[in-house]
């Protein structure tokens, strides 16, 4: 019997793990399917990165009481995480809590931290459950949520309180076990029989690694993804100022050639497309960005554009660069090659409207926890509507024609911008 | 008062300290080129040689890149680049922060490195050096004002302090808005809408900004961009309240000041 349950745990742990690792790759090629893009400057300043905006959260500290409620979430997560090891041999080698001989008062230091955290953890997920759903956030409330994103943000915060919950009643079941929480709770189970307490703790026992195996492998569905995502994505952050926009060298030497034709090349090739209609136009790390995105709304919350009443949302940019990206995914590997489908980015998930609000403030990109950019995606969107299809508002067309003519945005003389010295 | 371009320097020979890179916006628009000519004077009277381009600057395709037009970026980029280092030119200084940004960031790549300053910067320096003295009856202290981040300045290029500094430097009492520095509203042109109609919604952002000023209830509201002070304007007269508010840039503030 024993035997036959250290089977199935392994059997189970070696499918979750395949599972979950599969999903992975197919993530990881899901985002090499955009452009390529080198970023290989100042690794220190990279890591210095990580470890502020990923590992210190610095951003999310712009409000001190949800970061104190996330960081607890999230530390908790990680740690309690180290039992896993334990759990696993167990499991495999048919013991009970294998490292407590071993460890001596250290497990039981260990353990106590565990069940602190996991309490701390159950009663930030009750809270955020509540912010969520009761109190009335504007950013949490928005229509952007609809649907999936918020079962999906709510399923995420139920199954964290079931796994504590579950790792709670392991240890409160376990007759020799003598840990902080789980022996103020110890009343709850007062008056079973010793065989009840041990049925209870092996189902919570199951019920508990059987639960990390399936959010383990829900989370590459879910927004909670960037909990792997933040970290790779605070080291490819940007450096520049945050003003500066993507030079397009191939229309800079396009220019040039016109000017300097000596210059030219013989065999010049000029690229196919200009800016990013679907997503495999955009660069990887626009995509890794998508993937990374939290869904947490910062940026809308700050976008004037969105503020204001517009269409645009920036976080809408980002969920929908994502649902693109999965089903151009999802294409692939049932054609082997992308075979295509009469759709793309721009227009059918991104709507021309939503582009033109953006003032470019960078405001969403300043609020991101994680290190994301919508605008660099706006931008590539908007070359496109305006190099590859001339889609621009009138207003716009007569400001080109402007500054190719007068050399100003309006229909001013060149011949007057020195005007004003004359009155100085 | 004699404003120099760089070719009256280069037809005697010599070279200014720096290039007033003076923009579309402080070249045409009417108001935008009072902060031209507050600027000008405060340059004037602290010493600096200085030079405009005069009628061979051209717009640095700023709005134009942000609409998504990279060529036409492109085409003013070289052509300005060709100018500047025509001239040699080192050391830039701008009243607008769109130019700045441009000039500042995204020139360099294209062959076109300089020195470049927003004004605001620059004032704050000439004030620590004292090369700009303020008159001894100094009629902005105590005045309240507000200061208006401009988006191009403050998060695209992280200058929050030098325009507080020289409002500070005048003792005027500075109020800040609900949202300030970081997390600074924008006034609603950058992106190229300045050139544009705003999209369909329930308000306009200058409209948004301006009520965040006038909850201030300060008597200035101080702007670093000639855009940001249109916007400004514009949001502050539409609610009726230009009789308890203006807007004004800071080289105008500090020009008012001046010696």
């Amino acid at each position: 019997m024993a035997l036959i349950a250290q089977l199935a745990f392994s059997l189970i742990t070696g499918i979750a793990l395949f599972f979950f690792g599969k999903k992975l790759m197919n993530i990881r090629r899901n985002i090499f399917l955009g452009k390529s893009l080198e970023i290989k400057d100042a690794p220190a300043k990279r890591w210095s990165n990580v470890l502020i905006l990923a590992l210190g959260q610095k951003k999310m500290f712009h409000n001190p009481l949800v970061a104190i409620l996330h960081l607890f979430v999230y530390v908790g997560f990680v740690i309690i995480n180290i039992e896993l090891l334990e759990i696993i041999i167990d499991g495999i080698a048919g013991t009970h809590r294998i490292f407590k001989p071993y460890l001596g008062d250290y497990y039981d230091f260990l353990i106590n931290s565990f069940e602190i955290l996991a309490l701390l953890v159950l009663i930030a997920c009750v809270i955020f459950f509540t912010r969520r759903n009761i109190v009335n956030i504007k950013r949490l409330r928005s229509k952007d949520l609809d649907g999936w994103p918020k079962s999906d943000a709510n399923a995420i915060l139920i199954i964290e309180v079931v796994l504590m919950g579950l790792f709670l009643t392991m240890n409160t079941t376990d007759e020799e076990a003598d840990y902080l929480i789980s022996n103020l709770l110890k009343p709850i189970f007062s008056g079973l029989d010793s065989s009840t307490l041990s049925a209870i703790e092996h189902t919570a026992w199951w019920l508990h690694i059987l639960g990390i195996y399936a959010f383990m492998n829900y989370l590459p569905y879910s927004k909670h993804l960037h909990i792997v995502l933040a970290f790779p994505n605070a080291y490819y952050a940007p450096l520049t100022p945050k003003g500066q926009m993507h030079n397009m060298v191939s229309i800079q030497n396009e220019v040039l050639y016109a000017m300097q034709p000596e210059l030219a090349p013989t065999t010049s090739t000029a690229p196919d497309k200009f800016g990013a209609r679907d997503v495999m136009d955009l660069s990887w790390k626009n995509l890794m960005d998508a993937y990374s995105c939290t869904e947490c709304g910062r940026c809308s919350a700050a976008c004037p554009a969105n503020n204001t009443g517009k269409l645009l949302s920036p976080r809408k940019i980002m969920m929908a660069t994502r649902d693109r990206l999965e089903e151009v995914g999802k294409n692939l590997d049932s054609n082997k090659k992308f075979v295509e489908d009469g759709k793309s980015l721009l227009h059918d998930y991104i709507s021309v409207e939503e582009l033109r609000a953006c003032t470019t403030c960078n405001a969403c990109v300043e609020e991101c926890p994680v290190s994301i950019s919508p605008l660099d995606i706006i931008i590539e969107l908007r070359r496109s509507l305006v190099m590859e299809e001339s889609n621009a508002p009138v207003e716009w067309n007569g400001m080109f024609s402007n500054i190719e003519n007068n050399f100003a945005p309006w229909k001013f003389s060149p011949d007057d911008r020195d005007a004003w010295t004359k009155e100085a | 008062m004699k404003v120099n371009t760089m070719a009256d320097f280069r037809a005697r020979g010599e070279k200014p300290e720096v290039l007033f890179w003076v923009g579309c916006a402080g070249s045409f628009d009417q108001r935008a080129q009072k902060i031209t000519k507050a600027f000008a004077t405060i340059l004037d009277k602290a010493g600096i040689q200085y030079a405009v381009l005069g009628k061979e600057e051209a717009c640095t395709g700023d709005p134009a890149r942000r609409a998504g037009n990279e060529f036409m970026f492109q085409m003013m980029a070289y052509q300005n680049i060709q100018v500047l280092n025509g001239y040699e030119i080192k050391k830039i200084v701008t009243t607008c922060p769109h130019c700045f940004n441009t000039l500042k960031n995204e020139y360099p790549e294209l062959g076109g490195v300089y020195d470049v300053i927003h004004h605001t910067t620059f004032l704050q320096e000439l004030i620590e050096q004292g090369k700009i003295k303020f008159t001894d009856s100094n009629e902005w202290k105590g005045k309240s004002i507000t200061y208006h981040d401009s988006c191009y300045l403050g998060r695209a290029n992280d200058i929050y302090e030098a325009p507080r500094k020289v409002l500070e430097s005048l003792d005027m009492e500075l109020r800040e808005m609900k949202r300030c520095k970081s997390k600074g509203l924008c006034c609603g042109a950058g992106g190229a809408q300045m050139f544009k109609e705003e999209e369909k919604g329930e308000k306009r952002i200058n409209m948004e900004r301006a009520d965040e000023a006038i909850e201030t209830k300060a008597e200035f509201v101080a702007s670093a961009c000639p855009f940001c002070n249109t916007m400004m304007t514009d949001g502050i007269k539409n609610r009726d309240e230009e009789v308890n508010t203006s807007v004004l840039d800071i080289a105008e503030i500090v020009a008012m000041a001046i010696q």
